[in-house]
């Protein structure tokens, strides 16, 4: 009884969920591409150095908590320049690039961001010596059950 | 260029603050978000909900209406300290229950000669939370008027009474499978401590009104309209069902 | 709508990195989604946000629709000097806002 009731509740939730939740244009792998070609400007981009934290199980995809951190001395010499995120199913690939300075002090950034679906996110860092540095996560994104009307 | 408000760090831990005796069987919703959600709300600068709760503070020294009062020339500040945790309250002038956001109106409206506040709108969501928001951390105590009994158990009765197109009550959620997932996120006990929260579903601040309608939506029922005496009698009901639960004004939930 | 909630800690040691937090009052409309009406909400976002202190921007972002509603910012610098930090954002028809915090430092 439990049991079919839940998966009537289930069923139509997702039914509300399908009628209400409008079809979206998403990023494709060309637009992706050419998102990140942008900012690295086409040159190579090295795994590494880059730690994003990011709940793997995301509750609501319309608010997630995002910190990257990149191992760098942040110094004159030595240091972050930008940070760019992007995000492969989102309707555009871009997501947010901050830019750093040595007087940054810590190269760590938090902040809140959109994910349309479950998906992997891309963080590329470019380093004051025209290196860039890559990190990727993946995500599940469950969406609430009660899905409203704007 | 204006300066920047800094809000006090108001010292106030809600690991403590939600720590209802460890025998009350009785779980917040907060106690069903993700750690990461329960860090949004526990941190003041971190808490959406704290921008309505500082436009709030404003509205609330501001001058309106034909009396040129402001809420603040009656109320001094700490006087408002413990009156979410009191509301519905029973309005003599109406025999009815009436909750936190329609007294803010009755007020503007009696006192203030000002129009009242839209339902839902931005300003009295923003005093609502401005107000609950001093209730942070005390118990949820309900208002003691016998005359609230019959409206108590109205509310009662249609938390009960099945609804919609799916024939669900809030009951067979909140009650029957509290703590089980309905699609893929976990079904609350439907303790009201927490409003006006921010939800990030909504990506605003909203009333329990908003969050009943929402779910009346899902079960293919046709909402009470903002304001309606049924939804007020449910949240009497809720309230007394959440007797000595720890306010947390404003939540945050997913 | 000019809302922001800033965290600058009021003191601090010089050549220390601090953490400094913003939470910004916006709805960040992303103008994919359609309003009751069926028709495109236009969207509305904030599209560049940074922070100004002792004569230099040390911090920049640039937003876009995927940034959360209500954006919010944690990030560090280094106390330099005493003096204002200047936050500045711009959405996309151009319209800028402004609010600034002060920090100590000794």
């Amino acid at each position: 009884m439990t049991t079919r009731r839940h998966t009537l509740i289930g069923g139509g939730a997702l039914a509300v969920g399908l009628l209400l939740r409008p079809a979206l244009a998403r990023a494709t792998p060309e637009t992706m591409a050419a998102a990140v070609a942008a900012f690295t400007k086409g040159l190579q981009v090295k795994p590494g150095k880059v730690a994003i934290d990011i709940p793997p199980l995301v509750e609501n995809g319309n608010s997630v908590p995002l910190t990257v951190s990149v191992d760098s001395p942040m110094t004159e010499l030595d240091h972050v320049n930008a940070i760019a995120v992007f995000a492969e199913k989102n309707p555009l690939p871009n997501v947010v690039t901050f830019a750093l300075t040595p007087r940054s002090g810590k190269a760590v950034v938090s902040t809140r961001i959109r994910l349309g679906d479950s998906q992997i996110l891309l963080v590329i860092a470019q380093l004051s010596d025209g290196s860039f540095w890559s990190q990727k996560a993946e995500l599940i994104v469950t969406l609430p059950a009660c899905v409203e009307v704007l | 260029m204006k300066r920047a408000l800094v809000i006090a760090a108001l010292g106030f831990s809600l690991a403590a603050g939600l720590a209802v005796a460890a025998s009350d069987p009785r779980r917040s919703g907060f106690d069903f978000m993700s750690r990461e959600t329960q860090a949004m709300q526990k941190d003041d600068f971190s808490n959406p909900g704290m921008l309505w709760v500082q436009d709030g503070a404003d509205l609330f020294k501001a001058r309106t209406g034909t009396s040129g009062k402001a809420c603040a020339d009656c109320h001094a500040e700490p006087s408002m300290k413990g009156v979410a945790a009191r509301y519905p309250a029973f309005n003599a002038k109406t025999s009815r229950p009436i909750d936190l956001q329609g007294r803010i109106n009755q007020c503007r409206l009696d006192r203030q000669g000002a129009p009242e506040l839209p339902l839902e709108g931005h300003d009295l969501l923003a005093l609502t939370a401005y107000v609950a928001q001093q209730s942070r951390g005390l118990p949820v105590s309900p208002a003691t008027d016998p005359r609230l009994e019959p409206f108590r158990r109205q509310g009662e009765a249609l938390y009960k009474k099945k609804l919609g197109q799916l024939n669900f009550s809030c009951a067979d959620c909140h009650d029957a499978n509290a703590g089980r997932r309905l699609a893929g996120a976990p079904i609350p006990e439907a303790h009201p401590t927490g409003y006006p929260l921010y939800r990030l579903e909504w990506q605003a601040l909203g009333s329990l009104q908003k969050r009943m309608r929402g779910c009346m939506s899902g079960v293919r029922a046709e909402p009470y309209g903002y304001g309606a005496p049924e939804f007020v009698a449910i949240e009497l009901y809720l309230m007394s069902r959440a007797s000595g639960m720890p306010m947390e004004t404003p939540g945050v939930r997913p | 709508m000019a809302r922001a909630l800033i965290n600058v800690p009021a003191t601090a040691k010089k050549g220390e990195a601090v953490e400094i937090k913003v939470l910004i009052q916006h709805p960040m409309e992303t103008g994919f989604r359609t309003g009751p009406d069926g028709k495109l909400v236009p969207r509305d976002i904030i599209q560049r946000f940074s922070c100004t202190y002792d004569g230099q921007e040390v911090f920049a972002a640039e937003l876009h629709p995927a940034v959360a509603a209500n954006p919010f910012f944690a990030f560090f610098t280094l106390a330099t000097a005493s003096g204002p930090l200047i936050f500045k954002w711009t959405d996309n028809a151009g319209k800028e806002e402004s609010q600034s915090a002060d920090i100590a430092v000794t």
